[in-house]
Parts: structure tokens; C-alpha cells; sequence
């Protein structure tokens, strides 16, 4: 157990009065799924294991892939902000199991509200990768159609979108469809009270959306202990409705948990609440300095849990794959990182008008008269080579 | 010790230090402002030195830090929180709107509410969406709320102490992008008035108003127009509620000609606030009708259009140039 940070321990006073400090929280303890241990082992789990009772090798190799190709995507982003490509990056490292397993649970007509870290998620959705960088880059502020995939735009102020699920989920169940919703948040989003009133919302309308938290133990510099004093899960049992922590670096649990919430969302049981214990490996964004505030034997500790070489133990030792597909995955995960750096260095900066396009669906005077004189005054450097594009 | 050169956030840094040290009854509260030191550093080395009871690392819930802000002034402290950025002061927006500004009216004058909220504002250093916003003339619509926004470190030593003792709730614009610029810092100098504009360029043919981030531009654009002979005059209006109509209508009767800079939106700001006074005020002694230089009525763009989107040097002597043509 890792994740305390000193803050947390000490106790705190108030008005000279000695409070005790917040439990520790847990870690791998009963109530955490797991189907897979750190060591690769596969374990049963009664409640859950049917949710991937069915599961190929052929799948199994699919979840290894998805990983890999993620993980790959998302160091080659971090080292091209290295390289002043983008403008900031916030990785997901550590978390790809806890966002291929619930990504790879959800089907084509459910609809997904990321945060702005899920790349895995958005790979799973068949979003394409490049898509993710724009923002990043600094080129637009969204950077793709949400409807097409079924993908929502990355939220970059936290807790916001977990209402907006709950409001699409709201819709789902009132067209009768069958779908659901999910939506995605950190430990730290918990103390919204943005998340607070999806939660009400959801139990109250019964809507059929799961809320997949990603305890990653740190929102910036501050610990899970500084946003709440019970596990999260827990706090689903106060709305009236189930919560369940499931070990965020295991693929296959991440996967049957997630499919067991959407299922109940699809038979009209209402929301759930899923709590991912994981952990974010690197800084959280490259602006970031975790040296700051947490130590390295932390890190290493949660190094040993790490999702993807979990998976693969298990596919070595269950013969389920073999050195070629191993190798023909690098030479894939190669030419990814390739791709990715060179769609970025093609990425042309927006044309200037871009500034004023889709302010408003139906225009508005105000844009048209400022859109006119910002080319007005752009004209007037036209004598100087600056001539415009439009 | 006179005089120190120092970068911004460090003045600020040291003044939260400064009020730190002579009342127990202030604390800094905001997220990421213990351990890490706030994420432009501003808060560095407080809690170590002073504690977490008084530098007080938040849970993640704007509304909340304010709201318990609130509290912790009803109850005689002196809080001074941080919004991590401009984009984020809207879950607290409620709390500052319908509570903070006008609980003392409520209380008949009989409650104070000495609460400082922190805010990084402002564009230019390549952020995504959130991270650039200047929403000051949505505080300064706000009866209850004062707003202000130093320009240099100097004035943000000074005004941040001035600030936390104020009994009024503040609303404190850090421009973020000139958080590392460097300028004298005079601790034992007799500081001007919270809410005093200044001038900062003396000049006789047109005046240029700004705050917080534009009155470097500002400055620079003076610069400029003086080697084409043009002699600016330039306004750091340091406070946007109230704001010192007085020196802005001394400065224009001098120069006839008064041009408003700032990274808000133009449309319903504060140069259009400006504007309106000025020209009731002074209007048999303008030459030409007040311009305004500023945002566009659009979503602040994606990093690589900022400078576009951003009142530059370009932008300001074309204002210029347009007043002197009257
Ligand atoms: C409303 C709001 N306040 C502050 C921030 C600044 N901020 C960005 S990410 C972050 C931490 C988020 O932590 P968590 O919810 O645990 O998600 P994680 O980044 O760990 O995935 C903060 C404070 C923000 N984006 N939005």
C-alpha cells in the first residue's frame, strides 16, 4: 500500500482540537475484482467471471494489442511535447487496462463522456489517434465529430460531463432505447459537486449510465485522502445505487465489471458506479512536476502491477500467443508512433478565420461585423506579403 | 532592504508570506497550493513554513473552496484562495454571485467578508481551451465584489497586501503571463491606494488605459509611436471596480484622445464601461470618440490563433493611428 502521502498521515488540528487522519484506503483487499493477480494468474471470481467466460484467445490477444498500440501512442505524444509539437500532453500511463477493459465493454450504440486522459478509451471507440492531438497541439479546441464514434469531446473542466452523460442517458431511456451511457472522471472529480448532482440525477431518473471512476491515487498533487475519507465505491450506496472497485490494472476484470454495469444500465436497472483502482505512472501532464509531492517508491511499487506485462504473463504461460505475434505487435506499435509523429509534424496551423467560425450555429451580427474588420485590418498588411487566406 | 528586483509570482509569493506572518487569522486555501506550491509555484514554500492549517490544500471543488471560504470569514478568518485558472471560477461563480457579494449588504453592514479570491487570467502562453480567459467584467458587473489586476510585481506586492486587508471580498486577476517578468519590489515604500490608477508613461497626444497583462503592450506600443513621433500617454488602471474614472478623465483632458486596451471581449467590457463614463465626462474635450482594442465576440481560440486573437502591438497603433485620424 502506497498511495498515503504525508499530508494524509499527519493528523490535522482545528481550533486546537487533535482529529484523527483519514483511514488508509485499501488495497488489494475482498472488496477489490480482480480476475487476473500482478503475478499473471488467472483467479475466479464468482460474481464476475462470467462476463468473460466466453473470451477467446484470439480476444485475449485483441485486449493485449489494444494496450500496447495505446501505450505506444501515448509516449510517442508525451515525446513529441518534448520536442515543442504539442503544446502539453496528459498521458495515461499505467491506466490503458482499466481504459481498454471498460472501453472494450461498451458497444457501438452506447454513447462515451470522456475526461480529457482517455485515450485508451477513444482508441477502443475507434476514434483515430491523431484525432486526439489537435487540441493538444493547440490547433482547435475539440478536434472531432462526437457523433461519429458515438465520442464525446474530451472536458477539460472537471466533473462537468458526468451530467451531461446522465442528462444523454436520461434520453436513451426515455426513447426506449437500449444502449448506455458511461462516463469517465478521476478520484479527484469526485469532490465536484458537478459529479455530486449526476449522481442524484441518475438515481432519481434511473438512468442508464455507469460512471467509471479512475482512481489514479492523485489529482495534481493531491491525494485521494484529500477528496474523500471513504473508498469511492462506497458513495454509490448513498444515491441507492451499487458501487464496486475493481483493479484498475487488470484488463479482464476492468472488462467483465464494466460489462456487468452496462448490462444492468441496458435491462433498465439504473446507474452504477465503477471504481478503477489504478494508478497514473507518469506526471499529470507534462507541465507537471510529481517529484514535488510524492516519492518514487511509490511509483515502483505500482510498476510491478503493471497491466500490460500482467496480460502478457498470462498469454505466455496459457500458450495463448506466441514470439511472432509478439513481434509482429512491435514491428505495428513501430510504424504507429511513426504514423502519429508524422501526421502531427503535418498538422497545419487553423486559418485565422478560424477564430469566429462556429461561435453560433445561425451567426449573429456581432461575429459578422468583428469578422469583417479583423479582414479589414488583415488586408492592410496585405501590401507587406501578409496576404490572407480565406 | 529598499528595493528588490523580483519576478511577479514571487512578489505575490512573498506578500502572501508577509500577511502570513502578521496575522494569524489569514490562511491560503486552493488546490495544489501546499506540497506543489500552486501550479505557477505562487504558493511555494508556504505550507512548509507555516503549516497546513494555514495553507490548506483543498479538496477539488471550486464552489466549495469559496463556500467554505465564506464560512471561515464569518468566523473572523482571513481567507485568501487560489482558482488554479481563470476557466475554473465558474463552479464557484454561484458562491461568489449569490453569496459573497452581498451577504454584508444583507446583514445590514453588520457581517464582514474579508475573502481574497486568487485568479491566473489571461492568454499568451499557449494553453488549451480554459486556461486564457479574462471574465474580469463579469466580477466588476458584481455589486459587492472589488476587482483589481497589478501589472507588475511592484504593484502586485503591495496591492495583494492591500487586498487581504481589505474587508470587502476581492477579486484578484494575476495576469499569468507576466508572472515571471521582473520589476522592483519596495517593501518600505508608502504604497499608492488600492483602487488608484497610475500613470506609467507620461505622454500629451492620446491615452492609452490598460490592466493587468496590456500594460507592457501598452508600454511597448508607447515605445513605438514615440519613434514615429507620437507621444502616448499610459494608464494602468491597476482596478476595474471601482475604477478610477477621475484619473482616466485628468489624463484625457490633457490628450484629447483615449484608446481602451484588454484581452476581455470588447463587447459589454470594460473598456465599453470606459467609454460611456469618458464620454459623458469629458465629451467637449475629445478629439475623437474613445476606441476599445480587445477580444473578439468568440470561444478565446485554440493556442495557435492567440496571437491573433490577443490586442498586440499591431493591433494597439492601429487604434492609435484610427484616433489620431479624427
Ligand atoms: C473545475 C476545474 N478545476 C481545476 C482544474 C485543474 N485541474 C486539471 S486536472 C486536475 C486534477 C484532476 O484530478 P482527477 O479528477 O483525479 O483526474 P486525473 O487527472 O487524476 O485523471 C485539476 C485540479 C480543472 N481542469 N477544472
Amino acid at each position: 500500500m502506497t498511495v498515503e502521502s504525508t499530508a494524509a498521515r499527519k493528523p490535522r488540528r482545528s481550533a486546537g482540537t487533535k482529529r484523527t487522519a483519514a483511514k488508509k484506503s485499501p488495497g488489494a483487499r475482498p472488496d477489490l475484482v480482480q480476475l487476473l493477480t500482478p503475478e499473471g494468474k488467472r483467479v475466479k471470481n464468482g460474481e464476475y467471471d462470467a462476463y468473460v467466460a466466453d473470451i477467446t484467445p484470439e480476444e485475449l490477444r485483441g485486449l493485449y494489442r489494444d494496450m500496447v498500440l495505446t501505450r505506444r501512442f501515448d509516449a510517442e505524444a508525451t515525446s513529441l511535447q518534448r520536442q515543442g509539437e504539442l503544446g502539453l500532453w496528459a498521458s495515461l500511463l499505467g491506466q490503458e487496462a482499466a481504459q481498454i477493459g471498460s472501453g472494450r465493454a461498451t458497444r457501438e450504440d452506447d454513447y462515451v463522456f470522456p475526461t480529457y486522459r482517455e485515450h485508451g478509451v477513444a482508441w477502443c471507440r475507434g476514434v483515430d489517434p491523431a484525432n486526439l492531438l489537435g487540441m493538444f497541439r493547440g490547433v482547435n479546441n475539440g478536434g472531432w465529430d462526437p457523433n461519429s464514434n458515438n465520442f464525446h469531446l474530451y472536458t477539460i473542466v472537471i466533473g462537468s460531463q458526468t451530467l451531461h452523460a446522465t442528462g444523454y442517458a436520461m434520453g436513451v431511456a426515455k426513447d426506449g432505447a437500449d444502449s448506455a451511457v458511461i462516463a469517465y472522471f478521476g478520484d479527484g472529480a469526485s469532490s465536484q459537486g458537478d459529479v455530486a448532482e449526476s449522481f442524484t440525477f441518475s438515481a432519481v431518473y434511473n438512468a442508464p449510465v455507469v460512471f467509471f471512476c479512475q482512481n489514479n491515487q492523485w489529482a495534481i498533487s493531491e491525494p485521494t485522502e484529500r477528496q474523500t475519507r471513504v473508498p469511492l465505491y462506497q458513495r454509490a450506496q448513498g444515491y441507492g445505487f451499487p458501487g464496486v472497485r475493481v483493479d484498475g490494472n487488470d484488463v479482464l476484470a476492468c472488462l467483465a465489471v464494466t460489462k456487468w454495469a452496462l448490462e444492468r444500465a441496458r435491462r433498465g436497472e439504473g446507474p452504477t458506479l465503477v471504481e478503477a483502482y489504478t494508478y497514473r505512472m507518469g506526471a499529470h501532464t507534462t507541465s507537471d512536476d510529481p517529484t514535488k509531492y510524492r516519492a518514487d517508491e511509490e511509483r515502483e511499487a505500482w510498476e510491478a502491477k503493471d497491466p500490460i506485462q500482467r496480460l502478457r504473463t498470462y498469454l505466455e504461460a496459457s500458450n495463448h500467443a506466441d514470439e511472432g505475434f509478439f513481434a509482429e505487435l512491435e514491428a505495428e506499435s513501430e510504424a504507429l508512433g511513426k504514423r502519429v509523429r508524422e501526421v502531427v509534424r503535418a498538422m497545419p496551423d487553423p486559418d485565422r478565420f478560424a477564430i469566429f467560425e462556429n461561435a453560433y450555429a445561425d451567426g449573429h451580427a456581432l461575429v459578422d461585423e468583428e469578422r469583417a474588420q479583423f479582414a479589414a485590418y488583415q488586408a492592410s498588411f496585405a501590401d507587406e506579403g501578409e496576404g490572407i487566406q480565406r | 532592504m529598499t528595493a528588490e528586483k523580483m519576478a511577479l509570482a514571487k512578489a505575490i509569493n512573498e506578500s502572501l508570506r508577509t500577511a502570513l506572518d502578521a496575522d494569524p487569522k489569514v490562511l491560503i486555501m486552493g488546490e495544489d497550493v501546499g506540497k506543489l506550491g500552486g501550479v505557477f509555484r505562487v504558493t511555494d514554500g508556504l505550507q512548509k513554513d507555516f503549516g497546513e492549517d494555514r495553507v490548506i490544500d483543498t479538496p477539488l471543488a471550486e464552489s466549495g473552496i469559496v463556500g467554505t471560504a465564506i464560512g471561515l470569514a464569518l468566523r473572523g478568518y482571513r481567507p485568501v484562495v487560489e482558482i488554479q485558472f481563470d476557466g475554473f471560477v465558474f463552479p464557484a461563480y454561484d458562491q461568489i454571485v449569490t453569496q459573497l457579494a452581498k451577504m454584508h449588504a444583507r446583514a445590514l453592514g453588520k457581517i464582514k467578508l474579508p475573502v481574497v479570491i486568487r485568479i491566473p487570467y489571461g492568454g499568451g502562453i499557449g494553453a488549451v481551451e480554459h486556461h486564457s480567459e479574462s471574465p474580469e467584467a463579469l466580477f466588476a458587473h458584481v455589486a459587492g465584489l472589488k476587482v483589481v489586476s497589478p501589472s507588475n510585481a511592484g504593484d502586485a506586492y503591495w496591492m495583494m497586501q492591500q487586498a487581504i486587508h481589505s474587508d470587502d471580498p476581492v477579486i484578484f486577476f494575476e495576469p499569468k503571463r507576466r508572472y515571471w517578468d521582473k520589476s522592483e519590489v519596495n517593501r518600505e515604500a508608502i504604497p499608492s491606494p488600492l483602487h488608484k490608477a497610475r500613470v506609467v508613461r507620461e505622454g500629451t497626444d492620446l491615452t492609452l488605459a490598460a490592466y493587468g497583462p496590456m500594460v507592457k503592450v501598452c508600454q511597448e506600443a508607447a515605445a513605438a509611436a514615440q519613434e514615429e513621433g507620437k507621444s502616448l500617454e499610459v494608464l494602468d488602471l491597476r482596478s476595474m471596480s471601482p475604477i478610477d474614472f477621475d484619473a482616466v478623465q485628468a489624463s484625457v483632458e490633457k490628450t484629447r484622445r483615449l484608446v481602451v486596451v484588454h484581452e476581455a471581449p470588447v463587447f459589454l467590457g470594460t473598456g465599453a464601461e470606459i467609454a460611456a463614463r469618458i464620454t459623458e465626462r469629458s465629451f467637449y474635450h475629445l478629439e475623437a470618440p474613445v476606441l476599445r482594442v480587445g477580444g473578439y465576440h468568440a470561444p478565446y481560440p485554440p493556442a495557435r490563433l492567440e496571437d491573433e486573437y490577443l490586442p498586440g502591438l499591431d493591433r494597439v497603433l492601429d487604434a492609435v493611428d484610427r484616433s489620431l485620424a479624427y
